[in-house]
């Protein structure tokens, strides 16, 4: 695994500008700036309620920060819905997998494909010219580049509802990509997982980070901390709404501050090796 | 016992000059284009290979190893999936006029280090980055060992070393190495001799370190051709290949009768979806060794136990007709016609549905081999009007010697030696073969060539004798035979067999050799005990928590009491124990083949046999498991022993 953890200087991809964000009288975001360049794997780590998913769901979209501005690629997009930030190249997984159970796995992952279809009702109704063969294009990208590197030929026609919570993980995973994000945001990817199934995560992760076809940016936020020092490049302290730092792993790792915010919780900073 | 008369039926002469390459190139050149010689499933879809593309792949590599440096008789291993590129890689390398050795998938680093450093590989084809990574951890032990040449580019994007060279590569060499040389590929395939070692192949072997089989061209293609003779199939036969080429029954079904036949031969996606791919193909012929049938079995019980009362009831018709049927051709009594009526009626609605559902629906011969099956599983199959047949063979005769003929199945044996071959009894009752297809020594091991080649003969280990009707019946291993109370003997994989038939256990193992009583230590299926807690609203965490439970010995028990049914007395299960992990071949409990190293697990669970012989009701374990990657980890935990209630 050389180049993990090496600094990406590219160009900043999103960046969160002093974002504030309160539900009531509890503030779970108080002015937090972040900046993820192009290619990174930038992790976000903290206590429980530390905001991290408050984050998450303000880059998304599903919540609309009181104060600060967050943009993608230069543009602001505070005002834009998820479906509208999800065409711009952002996709994400969620803490406990948002999976259609009663579908199919390749049914979920061609859900994720949604943005990518351009033919019209009509059509479509008939199966005909365009739609037929934008179906075929999207078949070979769904078969060649994300079963296959999921390694979910086996279940492929299975519904997702009766699947072990590891493969579902992987499963929404698979779904996410379909978009082709140039933005990956992933909340708790391996949270519940197994030692092999964090393995196996931990290498996709990798794979669509640094594979010359994927080059994905990657916005991780996870508990596992073995796991996220080896995989990232930064690595964003987050406590009860404020940033304590921002830095490589190894700067993070010898802050005192974070081994202080962390004091007391040494279980975050178990690992399952 | 003998067989003899000469045979064309795979219409090919072995002359003495007859090679695996020769015959390659003859079938490759007549075929061509038109017609397909593989089909691999990928991204979804079914893709054919022709014979004229597997003629091109098979050219270049083979010229690319000769670039890199491949002289005669060196050893190539092979070590990967069932993939084209696995089997291209094999032919490249007997075209090249190397020697194939090829190693189990799921080898332990130990074992791959061990037959990489014996058998003197000089290159070894690994599939992808696990394959490669197990390579280079051995690569500075085994000094003859020069290039690691891998296919699959996922993850390989950080690898550097520079012994690593890719199949594109290596292909792309030999196409250079054609511009230079154009008639070099055939030159070298022309100089081949059908005596000479084609393949080195490790024997599993229960009791000791593998051992290497030499094995020539001559015997790999008369073993092909003998089996044809018996069971022809043909040029339009659809096979499917996804056990291990490690094992030589794949090697006979892929090399020695693909060839010569030259039915396609279909590859699986992946290793998970081999059992749904077999069903899309529906293979004309299938050799498999007894755990694929005991699966089969075990899917169609638990179906069963899962389905409707109405469905339920047509199954229990249908095997009420199958049983009755099956049995009176195995006693060769006629079949009346409204016997034949109640089959048909019992096919339409319920076996032909079934059969489809195994991917069973074409199979004309089904052979099974490399260990013992149980009669129950054996009846089961014809039952559901699949003509399995035994087979008996090893790695030493290049595949099997002796095979059921159609209408002539008796489930307690293992058939009639096949065309040129020859069987007798030795005096101390150990088998004995002379064949044009028995091996030619083992490699670097001139002690035991000398006990097991003795005058043409090979001698096998095995003890068995020739029944009434000229059937071979194999006993269990010479050393495996157990010695009862009273003095009788006792085949355990007889008993073992029994108690896999039930779906709820998975492997058995049997105790009792001159004790008083037997005793078992069983594992549960997981998956289908597991389902069966989850409907009886058991918690349970793991496999380990699972097997404790006393209902799933209250379940375990049941199951012992059925097989126990009409054994005589000193025969039967007394006391039993759940062993909270699975038997592994990675932890050398069970032989790559997946037969049970006695030996070996009488001395690592010396514990659990003494509780067993002991009035304690549990015994207290301690001990270490290996994962493939070399890892280990510790269990502790008591182990319940419970008496067999009448």
């Amino acid at each position: 695994m050389q180049g993990a953890n090496d600094l990406i200087e590219g160009d900043v991809l999103l960046e969160l500008s002093d974002i504030h964000m309160s539900f009531g009288k509890v503030v779970a975001l108080a002015g937090v700036s972040l900046k993820v360049r192009k290619g990174e794997i930038h992790s976000i780590i903290g206590p429980n309620g530390a905001g991290k998913t408050v984050m998450m769901n303000c880059i998304n979209g599903l919540y609309h920060p009181q104060q600060g501005s967050i943009s993608y690629r230069g543009q602001e997009i505070n005002h834009l819905k998820p479906y509208e930030r999800a065409a711009l190249g952002m996709s994400r997984t969620f803490q406990k997998v948002e999976v259609f159970g009663g579908m199919t796995v390749l049914d979920n992952i061609r859900l994720g494909r949604h943005i990518h279809l351009k033919s019209g009702i009509a059509s479509g109704s008939l199966w005909a010219g365009k739609t037929a063969r934008e179906e075929i294009e999207h078949r070979e990208f769904i078969e060649e580049e994300i079963i296959d590197l999921l390694e979910i030929e086996s279940i492929r026609h299975k519904p997702v509802g009766m699947l072990p919570y590891g493969l579902q993980k992987r499963v929404e995973l698979g779904r996410a990509l379909a978009l082709e994000p140039e933005l990956l945001i992933l909340d708790e990817p391996l949270a519940g997982l197994n030692l092999e199934e964090v393995e196996d995560m931990a290498r996709f992760i990798l794979d669509v980070n640094e594979e010359e076809r994927w080059k994905v940016t990657c916005l991780l936020v996870e508990h596992d901390m073995g796991v996220v020092m080896d995989l990232s490049h930064r690595v964003f302290v987050l406590n009860f709404g404020y940033m304590i730092m921002d830095g490589t792993p190894k700067k993070v790792q010898d802050n005192p501050e974070v081994i202080k915010a962390y004091l007391g919780e040494e279980d975050l900073y178990a690992t399952r090796r | 016992m003998q067989h003899d008369g000469s045979m064309q039926t795979t219409g090919v002469e072995i002359t003495e000059d007859l090679t695996i390459p020769k015959l390659f190139f003859q079938q490759a050149t007549r075929y061509g284009n038109n017609r397909v010689a593989m089909r691999e499933k990928e991204f979804g879809i079914w893709r054919p290979i022709t014979w004229q593309d597997y003629l091109e792949n098979v050219k270049y590599i083979a010229l690319g190893l000769i670039s890199i440096g491949l002289e005669e008789n060196d050893k190539v291993a092979m070590i990967g999936d069932n993939r084209p590129e696995g089997l291209w890689a094999e032919m490249a390398t007997l075209c090249a006029r190397g020697i194939g050795v090829w190693l189990f998938q799921d080898c332990l680093i130990d074992e791959v280090k061990y037959i990489i450093d014996h058998s003197d590989t000089k290159f070894i084809f690994g599939e992808g980055q696990e394959e490669v990574d197990k390579a280079i951890s051995i690569f500075k032990e085994c000094p003859k060992l020069q290039k690691i040449i891998w296919d699959d580019p996922k993850g390989m994007r950080n690898y550097d070393e520079d012994y690593l060279i890719s199949l594109k590569e290596v292909q792309q060499l030999g196409r250079e190495l054609e511009k230079e040389k154009p008639d070099l590929f055939e030159e070298l395939i022309n100089k081949g001799r059908g005596e000479e070692v084609a393949l080195l192949f490790y024997t599993s072997g229960t009791t000791a370190l593998p051992k290497g089989a030499l094995l020539s061209h001559h015997n790999m293609l008369t073993m092909g051709q003998h089996l044809m003779a018996v069971d022809p199939c043909e040029s339009a036969d659809d096979y499917v290949s996804y056990l291990p080429f490690a094992w030589i029954g794949e090697q006979m079904m892929s090399i020695s009768c693909g060839l010569q036949i030259g039915y396609t031969i279909n590859f699986p996606e992946e290793p998970d979806t081999a059992q749904e791919n077999i069903r899309e193909i529906g293979p004309h012929v299938m050799f498999a060794p007894p755990r694929m049938y005991e699966q089969m079995t075990r899917t169609v019980q638990v179906k069963y136990l899962d389905s409707t009362w109405i469905k339920r009831k047509f199954y229990e018709f249908s095997t009420f007709v199958g049983y009755k049927v099956a049995n009176l051709k195995f006693e060769k009594k006629p079949v009346t016609w409204y016997w034949r009526a109640l089959e048909w009626l019992a096919s339409i609605t319920i076996q032909k549905k079934l059969k489809d559902h195994l991917g069973l629906s074409r199979v004309r011969n089904a052979y099974t081999g490399g260990a013992a099956m149980g009669p129950d599983h054996f009846r089961f199959f014809h039952a559901l009007g699949v003509n399995l047949k035994q087979i008996y063979g090893q790695t030493e005769v290049a595949g099997i010697s002796v095979v059921h003929r159609s209408g002539d199945i008796k489930f307690d044996t293992v058939g009639h030696p096949i065309p040129g071959t020859e069987v007798k009894i030795a005096e101390d009752g150990e088998i004995l073969t002379r064949s044009p297809s028995v091996f030619l020594g083992y490699y670097k091991n001139p002690e035991a060539t000398e006990k097991t080649l003795i005058d043409g003969w090979l001698y096998s280990g095995d003890k068995g004798f020739i029944d009434d009707d000229g059937h071979l019946v194999v006993f269990d291993r010479t050393k495996d035979v157990f010695t009862l109370k009273d003095g009788k003997p006792f085949a355990p994989q007889y008993l073992e067999t029994r108690l896999k038939f039930s779906p709820y256990i998975r492997d058995s193992w049997v105790i009792g050799d001159k004790k008083d009583h037997i005793s078992a230590v069983l594992c549960i299926d997981y998956a289908v005990v597991g389902k069966w807690a989850d409907e009886k609203k058991l918690n349970y965490t793991s496999y380990q928590e699972l097997s404790q439970m006393p209902e799933v010995y209250d379940l375990v028990e049941k199951q012992i009491r059925l097989a126990n049914k009409d054994l005589p007395e000193l025969a039967k299960v007394v006391k039993f124990t759940n062993l909270y992990k699975e038997l592994d071949a990675d932890d050398d409990e069970l032989t790559r083949t997946r037969k049970l190293r006695r030996a070996f697990v009488e001395k690592r669970y010396e514990d659990i046999v003494k509780a067993l012989y002991s009035d304690d009701n549990s015994v207290h374990i301690d001990t270490a498991i290996k994962y493939e990657d070399g890892r280990q980890a510790h269990i502790k935990t008591d182990l319940q022993i419970r008496t067999v209630r009448d």
